[in-house]
């Protein structure tokens, strides 16, 4: 069935100099030149709107604007539901999305307050005095223990130190390109955090990035061997991701070329589909295997991080992860970002992170845990404040993705399933990922980082705390506006005015 | 209907003074008083409390417990329960000097009790955690009961109002220590509640506490994870429940607590030699939720000595003096100035730096 494009090209003649880099840089095809009428035409149909055209365009000829011709308004029945209905009619397939639920469901970090210093106590200057965010992440012992002479015995189980509490969060080679991967790889070593594999592997020209990288072991199993277990800071187990809480990823085979598939170990190809379950985990028992399976292979040097989606029990999960012997739990919401999703799954399975957060931290503590693991929470962190939340819920540090792919380029235009990022990010075709300068890239990613470690000492300082440890869990710092007396109870803070 | 303590988190300023001797010698409680005249401006009525080192050399092997009842079924509540877990030794007002600044008392007794061996035996735990658990029990749940100090030949005196008055009102004179500190307060907003004056004890450690710290709900949430129930909402409280955590039960020495409460910054970490820079980074690493951060100068005292302690970046003012046998600390010189006009040797530790005096061994 055939409707009028969601967006529409709009381009203004008089501006236009034709000199065609808008039909160079699509991928998707829509901008092609009439040589007879000497005008450039579109095909508005196939654009997604990532905004290629528009940035690259020399003389801002271009906007793409929504459509305006929709199907008769129906507060039930949207336009989109109904053309979901219609396109599904047609294929009898599962409706594939990217990126994080777009839907208007509740942002509880929009709904937090942030406190300040007044009066009682002074706000501490950033600029001029120390503020501190280094963590580290994995399992602190129950007691000190010291030597025969009397010092403090200083050996720890392995922990993952961080200049600031903030970490790239996995996406795999495959669904990124090379030089994305790389962007980040630089980032995350320079910056002093880390960067994750996601469950793709890990590419022989990054093994130098080691110690800033977390080598993902997933249910598919793909790229994992000896040495790439050895070759990370941490092993991260995924056993869930809070885009697609319940299913394995898909890698399509269009995307499994060259060493995309090498380093997946899979035939050249060949769609790499990972089980909904690791075939080894049906129970929490079973977990606690992987988790020392992974340390014996490792000498027990680098921690295990469990990441899980996060779902309606969450916090009865976490406590059973806490007490696998894994040294870090990463809960990823719901608004999480993916490479590729059903559309159903992505929209509807799982919760918001906030809460879950809230619940998990709160779930530790009341048994006496916490202390056993870390806490990384994701799934749609966007912003300094969103970090500087979370960890006043509990977090011991955050994991961004979407933001990171938007350092890098990316325009949210949630195509990536299409492998046809026009930004050079979820693509694996050369023309496409050399857009990416991997030099730009890794610096806007630093940026970033630079620009939030800022805040958050901003943030901290306002607060008259000057090292992230002491907000840790420190929920008296928030307030919720807007929230209902059981919401507030959840995140454990109270309401603004109290 | 204004909430009371514990309902609500109230901050707080404050004045801070001690007086110690090295060589163990006991003296009243005059000196301690006068020190608290000249800061008078910084405590607003509201709260003034003493604690005392060495006053019950007779009854030194028995816990003895200060409390509050708000009337005589509290009482008997509450020594029914302790009856259940000790011996009661012995059982006594606390006296005390009508004045007409200090009003509203409420029944205050001294207690000297004695833990049972059948209960530790059954309970298998030692006597100090069973004095610790029997006091946060009576405190959190026993309505109209508080114990304010339990620690050994040691007692905390505490009350609404100005210091001064508050140490005459007890008669603190009567009393002789080789260590005293003392406390004034300045609470923004807090109906009088003689349990929420300072200092705040567990069991022989006594906290008197200068600030209002960033960090009070991050060190809550952790405390409480080790059967700690932060009743009052105060910084003293959270404080005194960390330095119990850190000294007796996970065993680490005063200077150790000090790089835990306050601990150096990483820059100054990363500069030490190897041992030391490997010591502090472990101590950061275990323990992050018990750094203490916002201003702060505390007085911690405990059974033979002192510890004080300001925040990393010197918020709040506190100096030493120090003069034969005797060292000084207080929020300002003005108060040392009382207890020894002719004192040379004054100066202010910096940011993080504790100044820890010790009694002589044995002379305690
Ligand atoms: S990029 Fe802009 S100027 Fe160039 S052809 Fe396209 S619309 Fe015209
Ligand atoms: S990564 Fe590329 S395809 Fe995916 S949303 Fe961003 S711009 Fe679009």
């Amino acid at each position: 069935m055939n409707f009028y494009p969601e967006f529409e090209v709009v381009r203004n003649d008089s501006r236009c100099i034709r000199c065609r880099v808008c039909e160079r840089q699509c991928a998707n095809e829509v901008h092609w030149y009439d040589a007879d009428g000497k005008v450039m035409l579109s095909d508005e149909s196939k654009c997604v709107n990532c905004q290629r055209c528009v940035t690259l365009c020399p003389t801002r000829a271009l906007k793409i604007v929504k459509s305006d011709c929709r199907l008769r308004e129906n507060a039930n029945y949207s336009d989109q539901t109904i053309k979901e209905i219609y396109r599904q009619a047609e294929t009898g397939g599962v409706l594939l999305s990217s990126m994080g639920n777009p839907n208007p469901l509740p942002v509880y970090w929009d709904k937090i307050l942030i406190n300040a210093s007044q009066v009682t106590n002074p706000p501490i200057d950033p600029l001029r005095e120390p503020m501190e965010t280094r963590v580290f992440l994995g399992k602190k012992p129950e007691h000190i223990t010291r030597n025969a002479d009397g010092t403090l015995n200083t050996q720890l189980a392995p922990q993952l130190t961080l200049s600031m509490p903030v970490m790239f969060s996995a996406m795999s080679y495959g669904s990124i390109s090379y030089n994305a991967h790389a962007s980040l790889a630089r980032a995350a070593s320079a910056l002093g955090i880390c960067y994750n594999t996601g469950e793709g592997g890990l590419h022989e020209d990054f093994y130098k990035y080691g110690k800033n990288t977390i080598v993902q072991v997933a249910s598919g199993r793909f790229g994992v061997h000896k040495d790439y277990l050895e070759a990370g800071a941490a092993i991260e187990i995924k056993m869930g991701q809070g885009a697609k809480p319940g299913i394995g990823g898909h890698l399509p085979g269009t995307k499994a070329v060259g060493d995309v598939a090498k380093t997946r170990m899979i035939p050249e190809g060949s769609d790499a589909i990972s089980p909904a379950p690791h075939h080894d985990i049906y129970s929490i028992e079973d977990l606690r295997q992987l988790v020392y399976s992974l340390k014996e292979a490792t000498e027990y040097r680098l921690p295990v991080i469990v990441k899980v989606a996060a779902v309606h029990n969450i916090a009865a999960i976490a406590s059973g992860i806490a007490r696998s012997g894994a040294d870090i739990i990463a809960i990823d919401g719901f608004r999480g970002g993916t490479g590729a999703a059903p559309t159903r799954i992505r929209d509807n399975d799982g919760i918001p992170i906030e809460p879950a957060l809230a619940a998990v931290d709160k779930r530790l503590r009341d048994e006496g845990i916490r202390n056993n693991v870390s806490i990384v929470c994701g799934g749609s962190v966007r912003s300094a404040s969103d970090v500087v939340k979370a960890i006043a819920l509990g977090a011991d540090a955050c994991y961004i993705a979407t933001a990171a792919c938007l350092a890098m380029g990316c325009h949210l235009c949630r195509s990536c399933h299409t492998g046809k990022c026009n930004w050079g990010i979820a693509t694996q075709r050369p023309d496409l990922v050399k857009r990416l300068n991997p030099d730009i890239g890794s610096q806007r990613l630093i940026n970033l980082m630079d620009a939030w470690r800022h805040e958050i000492k901003e943030l901290m300082g306002g607060m008259g705390i000057n090292s992230i440890e002491a907000l840790r869990g420190n929920r008296l710092m928030l307030r919720g506006v807007g929230l209902t007396e059981k919401e507030l109870e959840i995140l454990g803070i109270a309401h603004a005015g109290e | 209907m204004i909430p009371l303590e514990g309902q609500v988190r109230i901050p707080s300023g404050c004045a801070v003074s001690a007086m110690i001797s090295r060589d163990g010698r006991r003296m009243n409680g005059e000196q301690i008083i006068q020190s608290m005249v000249p800061m008078h401006d910084r405590s607003n009525g509201l709260g003034g409390g003493f604690a005392a080192y060495g006053i019950y050399p007779e009854y030194k092997d028995f816990y003895a417990l200060h409390i509050f009842f708000n009337d005589k079924s509290c009482q008997n509540e509450c020594m029914t329960l302790l009856k259940e877990y000790f011996e009661i030794v012995q059982d006594e007002h606390i006296k005390v000097r009508k004045i007409p600044q200090i009003t509203d008392e409420p029944i205050i007794r001294r207690v000297f009790v004695s833990p049972m061996q059948s209960v530790l035996r059954h309970l298998q735990i030692d006597e100090k955690e069973l004095v610790v658990r029997t006091v946060n029990r009576i405190n959190a749940q026993l309505d109209g009961s508080y114990v304010f100090s339990c620690g050994k030949n040691m007692g905390a005196f505490k009350a609404v109002g100005f210091p001064e008055d508050v140490g005459r009102y007890y008669r603190l004179e009567e009393y002789e220590a080789y260590c005293w500190t003392a406390h004034g307060r300045y609470p923004t907003n807090t109906p009088g509640w003689w349990g929420g004056a300072h200092p705040f004890c567990m069991l022989d450690y006594s906290i008197v506490h200068n600030g209002e710290i960033s960090s009070y709900d991050a060190n809550r949430r952790f405390i409480e994870m080790y059967g700690y129930k932060c009743t009052l909402q105060t910084d003293t409280e959270v404080i005194t429940y960390i330095a119990d955590y850190l000294l007796r039960r996970q065993g680490l020495t005063l200077e150790e607590t000090a790089a835990v409460i306050a601990a150096p910054f990483w820059s100054t970490i990363d500069a030490k030699p190897e041992a030391e820079k490997q010591m502090y980074t472990y101590l950061r690493n275990v323990f992050p939720s018990l750094l203490v951060t916002g201003p702060f100068s505390i007085i911690l005292g405990f059974e033979g000595g002192l510890m004080a302690l300001n925040d990393r970046l010197k918020l709040r003012s506190m100096v030493i003096g120090e003069q034969d046998d005797m060292v000084y600390i207080a929020s300002e010189e003005a108060a040392i100035r009382v207890m020894a006009p002719d004192i040379r040797n004054i100066w202010s530790p910096a940011g993080g730096e504790p100044v820890i005096v010790r009694v002589k061994e044995g002379a305690f």
